[in-house]
């Protein structure tokens, strides 16, 4: 069983591949929270109390979902497009919930423009820009949400969670694997069956926890 | 196209698709007497090899051309010939980024000589199954066995196994590819084993169903785009991150790097179940252990028959991965062990080595015998290297003929 806890950062220099720490992806029903094994419904409240918890909650929808390849990325997008929604129409007071896409994956020379994207190679631009404390990748390709979510783990504080299509990603705060359209409106209704019953700003909570 | 609603239906040489589950564990076998350069064609042939690229002049194994057969028959939809070693693994990146399932052999010089394609690949995320039947590979040449390619390849980012007999050969053939190409490993991966002694040699191994194949590979399930058409015609390369020096760009680069072990790493999970765990183990309470890799396990296999006769019990570790490497493994299997001998067929001593990193009181380990550039290794030469090791006077088969 591994110990290491995946948390916000700043962690290091270089962080460590959580995979290359023993953190095994969860099986098909399961997730990971920090790196714990856990049933999907238990990562659901957890994924919505932490959205629900943040100042700046965001949504970075990838290519897969971005663009009409397909009828699923389709219905995946309305999908995303009604979780925002819903994360607005939930958000307490002060908050600014954000939908911010990774539409491609091309370093971006000089810098990219943190106010209209994220970019995998450098995400940590748009993470700071806009004060981002919690996020979510879906639709992102595995191999770049992996590099995106080990970059933001080392140099920011940001919370990470990841909506997979296929495995998960050991290097987010959280992640769910298998993604379907059913998934992200269920995720939706949690945000939506947790409203008001979050503190507003107290992310710390997710963010401090010592590693083990 | 969706590998799993396919289960079930026929390619256009009437084979099953069949879930690769029941093909390794539930078809029947038959049983067949083949060379292990016709193993490889006859796994091959179930594989639903979208590509397979040759490099023909190799003389340490018939495969490149035995394929060449599949192909004139339809088994395998596309089959070229690259113009030397290094063109034949750039070619199989081609049709790796293009969403082919790909296959090619190699061994030795041409495996030297290709280098540069092999991180290239696992950078890429590119699941092309290459087979390294193993020869010398220094001047003056040799095409016996000598597995010193085998430690060039260990950290180039592909998944690296390591066959002892043709019936391992076999399956981990087919195997392979459906742990290479899982979305969380996605790397190349390098079947190797010791050329000659199985290519050449005949052994009884059991087949599966020739009338069912393995589903064919699934390129939108990639951790990658499988071909990018930002810049047209297409972009092979993945950006490289030196355009610009700073920071964030040498570190995007490291966490590139980082991302392909963690996925050598997650491949343990699809590894295990697959091929029966990273190494096999017997009498690992024994105080004498032999661990190795390839066709040394079989020599390691005699020389403790012969130490039984002789009133000494030695336990065995055979390696069967080498990356992922077994590290957990091989420390549970040797705890016990006060002498460990690692048994080689190359000069370096490479399997020594790391398992010399991987255990607490290295000192345990004895590297050796060493043979090389084709030598056999007869199961007697192991056991003069343990009784002397171990402090006992005997005479050296070296000298049998004087």
């Amino acid at each position: 069983m591994s110990q290491y806890s995946v948390r916000p950062g700043p962690e290091a220099f270089l962080p460590p591949a959580a995979a290359s720490m023993g953190n095994v992806l969860p099986d098909p029903g399961q997730a990971h929270i920090n790196g714990r094994i856990v049933p999907e419904e238990e990562a659901f409240a957890h994924g919505a109390r932490v959205f629900l918890s943040a100042k700046v909650p965001t949504i970075f929808p990838g290519p897969l979902v971005l663009w009409a390849w397909n009828e699923k990325a389709k219905r995946k997008a309305t999908a995303i497009k009604h979780l925002y929604d819903t994360m607005k129409e939930c958000a307490p007071k002060g908050a600014t919930p954000m939908l911010i896409p990774m539409p491609d994956y091309r370093p971006k020379y000089p810098k990219i423009n943190p106010e209209v994207e994220i970019n995998p190679n450098h995400p940590n631009l748009t993470i700071w820009h806009n004060k981002i404390d919690a996020c979510i990748f879906v639709g992102v390709h595995c191999h770049q949400a992996n590099l995106s979510l080990k970059i933001i783990r080392g140099g920011t504080n940001c919370y990470t969670m990841a909506m997979c299509a296929q495995a998960g990603h050991e290097d987010a705060c959280l992640s769910f694997r298998d993604l379907t359209v059913e998934k992200i409106m269920h995720f939706a209704e949690w945000v939506k069956k947790l409203k008001g019953s979050v503190e507003f700003n107290s992310i710390a909570q997710y963010t401090n926890g010592a590693r083990t | 196209m969706d590998s799993h609603s396919i289960i079930g239906t026929k390619n256009k040489k009437g084979q099953v698709f069949t879930d690769p589950h029941h093909l390794f564990f539930e078809a029947p076998r038959i049983p067949s007497f083949f060379t292990g350069s016709e193993v490889i064609k006859e796994a091959i042939r179930r594989a639903s090899v979208d590509l397979m690229v040759a490099y023909p002049i190799t003389p340490q194994s018939e495969a490149a051309a035995l394929i060449g057969e599949l192909y004139a028959e339809g088994y395998v939809t596309d089959y070229m010939r690259g113009e030397n070693e290094f063109g034949v693994m750039s070619e199989c990146a081609g049709g790796s980024f293009g969403g082919a399932r790909v296959f090619t052999t190699t061994a030795g010089p041409g495996t030297m000589r290709a280098m540069e394609n092999f991180p290239m690949w696992s950078g890429a995320r590119l699941p092309i199954e290459m087979i390294v039947t193993c020869r010398g590979i220094n001047s003056p040449l040799s095409i016996q066995p000598d597995t010193l390619e085998i430690y060039f390849l260990l950290e180039t980012g592909m998944l690296v196994w390591h066959a002892e007999t043709a019936q391992d050969f076999y399956d981990w053939i087919l195997m392979g590819f459906i742990v290479a190409e899982q979305p969380d490993v996605h790397l190349p991966i390098a079947i190797c084993c010791d050329g000659f002694f199985v290519t050449h040699t005949k052994d009884v191994v059991n087949l599966t169903p020739v009338d069912m194949c393995l589903p064919p590979y699934d390129p939108y399930r990639s951790p990658v785009p499988c071909m990018d058409m930002e810049c047209p015609p297409v972009r092979m390369m993945r950006d490289p991150f030196v355009m610009k020096s700073n920071y964030i760009s040498y570190a995007t680069h490291a966490s590139w790097q980082q991302e392909i072990r963690a996925a050598i790493e997650r491949s343990r999970k699809h590894t295990i179940p697959m091929i029966g765990g990273l190494i096999e183990s017997e009498n690992t309470d024994a105080e004498i252990l032999i661990v190795s890799s390839g066709t040394a396990v079989s020599q390691g296999r005699e020389a403790i028959r012969l130490l039984e006769d002789e009133g000494l019990r030695v336990g065995l570790v055979k390696v069967k991965s080498l990356r992922p490497w077994p590290y957990h493994e091989i420390r549970e299997a040797t705890k016990h062990a006060k002498h460990i001998f690692v048994p080689e067929f190359n000069v370096a001593g490479w399997m020594a080595r790391e398992i010399k990193a991987t255990i607490p009181d290295s000192d345990r380990v004895i590297a050796g015998p060493h043979v090389a550039g084709g030598m056999t290794m007869p199961p007697e030469v192991i056991v003069e290297h343990i009784q002397r090791s171990l402090g006992k006077s005997v005479a050296t088969l070296a000298g049998r003929g004087s």
